[in-house]
C-alpha cells in the first residue's frame, strides 16, 4: 500500500507532517478508512479547485449555438438519474409530454386567461455540453406555441425552455449502473406551472426527483472569488454583491458594487497558486471586501448573509436562480453548479 | 488580567461557573436560561460574554468551562472566537473548553462550512458540539448537556475528571497525535 511508504522519515518530521497534513485535510487513506467506518461518502471542503478555463470540447463547438443559453435567468433544480431515458426516444417523449401536458391543461390545474392549447414540445440534444467524455449528452426540452394561422409555417413563439446536463459528473457516474442516465442538472426557463407541469411528467416517466437547488452564501463566495479569478477581454458589468441583513421587522439589503478591473486586481494581488484556488485566497478575497466596508461604513458584512453575486462571467441568486452572461466560461459556470447539484443529491 | 487562568483561583463551594461567549446575543441568553433552569446539585452560575479578554474590574468566581458559540450563518462569529481564544491560558484547553456550532440546520444560510469549526475544534483539542439553539427541544437537550458536563469540569462527579471527559469524547472520527 503506497501510503506505508511515508513514515521512513525521523519520527519528529513525522509528526510535524502529519500535523501538517490534518490542518489541511486527513491523508487519503484516513479519508478512505473514515468512510468505510462511517459507510458514507466523506465530502470535505476541497480545499483547491481549479479555476474554469476553456474546456478543448467547448472549442469544437460554434458559441453561435448556446447564445441563446446566454442571458437569460435559469431557475436551477438537482436531479436524480434518471431510470431508462433514451435519446432515440426524443420523438415518442415529446408526443407524450404534449398529450400530459394538455390534459393537465384541461383539467384546470393550471387555468391562464386567453390560454390556448396549442402548445407543441420538442426534445432536442445539446451536443457538446458536457466536461469529459464520460458525461452523457445534454438535451433541451422547449414549449413552443403552435401559430393558430395555417399560413404562418414558421416556428411558433418559445414559452418555456428546459434543460438538463452534466458537467464533470465522474462522483456521480461511477456509483451508477447502466440503465441510469445521470444529468443532475436542470436548468429552467419560463412560467412555474410549466415547470411543475414537466417535472411531474419526468417523475412519473423515468423514476427521478427533482429538488430546487439552492446555493449558500459559502459557495456563492466561491463563485465570486472563481468568477473574478477568470480572465476577460472585456468587462460588461459591475461586480455586485447583495447582502441581507437580519433584523426586524423587515429585513434590510445591503448592495455593493465593484468596478470589474478593481476586483479583478484585488483577487490578482491574494492570488498565488497560478491555475487553482484555495479556500484561503476566496476567504481573504472576501475579508478584504469586508474591511473595506466595515472602515467606511462600521457594519460587520460577515455577520449578514451573502444573498447574490453577479459578476461579468455570470450572476447566481441563493434561491437557485442563475443568468450567464460569458459564453468562453460557460462550461465552467456548469461544471460547479453540477457539484453542487451532485452533493445536494447525495 | 487579560488570560484566563483555569486554576488562579480558589473554587467556590458547591459552585460550578460557565463562561458563554459568543456574538449571538439572544441565542446565549436563551442558552443561560435552559441551563438555569435544569436541575442540578451544585449551584449554576453561567457568564456571557461577546468577547475575550473580559473587563478586569469585576470580581467574578472562578470559571470551569468555556464554551465558544460559533454560528455557522455569520463569519463575524467566528473570527470572533478565534480572536477571543488567544485570551485564553493553554492549560485551560485540558478539557475546559468546548465548541458549540449553532445554525447547521439552515445549509441554505451557511457561510461557513461544517470543516472549518471542526479543524478548529481540532487545533485546540476540544470537543465540538452542534446544536441549533434557535429550536427550543434542541436548545434544552443542550442545556442538559452542558450542566453535565460543568459539573464535571468543576469536579462536582466524584471519580470524573475534566481530562477524562475530554478523552472520552475524543471521537474515532479524530484520531489524536499518537496515531499518525
Amino acid at each position: 500500500m503506497d501510503s506505508y511508504d511515508a513514515p521512513e522519515s525521523t519520527p519528529r518530521q513525522c509528526a510535524s507532517s502529519g500535523l501538517k497534513d490534518y490542518f489541511i485535510g486527513a491523508t487519503p487513506l484516513q479519508k478512505r478508512l473514515e468512510s468505510v467506518r462511517k459507510q458514507t461518502s466523506f465530502i470535505p471542503t476541497p480545499p483547491r479547485r481549479k479555476i474554469p478555463q476553456c474546456s478543448q470540447l467547448q472549442e469544437d463547438v460554434d458559441p453561435q449555438k448556446f447564445a441563446f443559453l446566454l442571458h437569460k435567468q435559469w431557475t436551477l433544480y438537482s436531479l436524480t438519474p434518471l431510470y431508462k431515458f433514451s435519446y432515440t426516444n426524443f420523438k415518442e417523449y415529446s408526443k407524450l409530454l404534449n398529450a400530459f401536458i394538455a390534459a393537465e391543461k384541461q383539467k384546470g390545474l393550471a387555468v391562464e386567461v386567453g390560454d390556448d392549447f396549442n402548445i407543441k414540445v420538442i426534445f432536442s440534444t445539446l451536443l457538446g455540453m458536457k466536461g469529459t467524455q464520460r458525461d452523457p449528452e445534454a438535451f433541451l426540452v422547449q414549449i413552443l406555441s403552435k401559430s393558430q394561422l395555417p399560413s404562418e409555417h414558421r416556428e411558433g413563439k418559445v414559452l418555456w425552455t428546459g434543460w438538463f446536463c452534466c458537467i464533470f459528473g465522474d462522483s456521480l457516474l461511477e456509483t451508477v449502473s447502466e440503465d441510469f442516465t445521470c444529468l443532475p442538472l436542470f436548468l429552467a426557463n419560463g412560467a412555474e406551472t410549466n415547470t411543475a407541469i414537466i417535472g411531474t411528467w419526468f417523475q412519473k416517466t423515468f423514476d427521478c426527483y427533482f429538488r430546487p437547488l439552492a446555493i449558500n452564501a459559502f459557495n456563492l463566495s466561491w463563485m465570486a472569488a472563481m468568477w473574478t479569478a477568470c480572465k476577460m477581454d472585456h468587462y460588461m458589468a459591475t461586480t455586485e454583491f447583495l447582502w441581507s441583513v437580519p433584523c426586524s421587522p423587515q429585513s434590510l439589503d445591503i448592495s455593493y458594487a465593484i468596478h470589474p478591473e478593481d476586483a479583478k486586481a484585488l483577487w490578482d494581488s491574494v492570488h498565488k497558486t497560478p491555475g487553482e484556488v484555495t479556500q484561503e485566497e476566496v476567504d481573504l478575497f472576501m475579508d478584504c471586501l469586508y474591511s473595506h466596508f466595515h472602515r467606511h461604513f462600521k457594519i460587520h458584512l460577515s455577520a449578514t448573509r451573502l444573498v447574490r453575486v453577479s459578476t461579468s462571467v455570470a450572476s447566481a441568486h441563493t434561491d437557485g436562480k442563475i443568468k450567464i452572461l460569458c459564453h468562453k466560461y460557460l462550461i465552467g459556470v456548469l461544471a460547479y453548479l453540477t457539484e453542487l447539484a451532485i452533493f445536494q443529491i447525495e | 488580567m487579560s488570560v484566563l487562568r483555569p486554576l488562579d483561583k480558589l473554587p467556590g463551594l458547591n459552585t460550578a461557573t460557565i463562561l458563554l461567549v459568543g456574538t449571538e446575543d439572544a441565542l446565549l441568553q436563551q442558552l443561560a436560561e435552559a441551563m438555569l433552569k435544569e436541575d442540578c446539585t451544585s449551584e449554576l452560575k453561567v457568564h456571557l460574554a461577546k468577547s475575550l479578554p473580559l473587563p478586569s474590574n469585576v470580581n467574578r468566581p472562578r470559571i470551569d468551562l468555556i464554551v465558544f458559540v460559533v454560528n455557522l450563518h455569520s463569519k463575524h462569529s467566528l473570527r470572533n472566537v478565534e480572536e477571543s481564544l488567544h485570551h485564553v491560558d493553554a492549560t485551560f484547553f485540558l478539557g475546559k473548553v468546548s465548541f458549540l456550532a449553532t445554525g447547521a440546520g439552515r445549509e441554505s444560510h451557511c457561510s461557513i462550512h461544517r470543516n472549518t469549526v471542526m479543524q478548529l475544534a481540532h487545533t485546540y483539542r476540544s470537543p465540538l458540539l452542534f446544536c441549533d439553539l434557535e429550536i427550543e427541544d434542541f436548545r434544552a437537550t443542550m442545556a442538559q448537556r452542558l450542566v453535565r458536563m460543568l459539573q464535571i469540569c468543576a469536579g462536582h462527579v466524584p471519580s470524573v475528571s475534566a481530562l477524562n471527559l475530554l478523552s472520552l469524547l475524543q471521537s474515532s472520527e479524530n484520531p489524536s497525535l499518537e496515531d499518525l
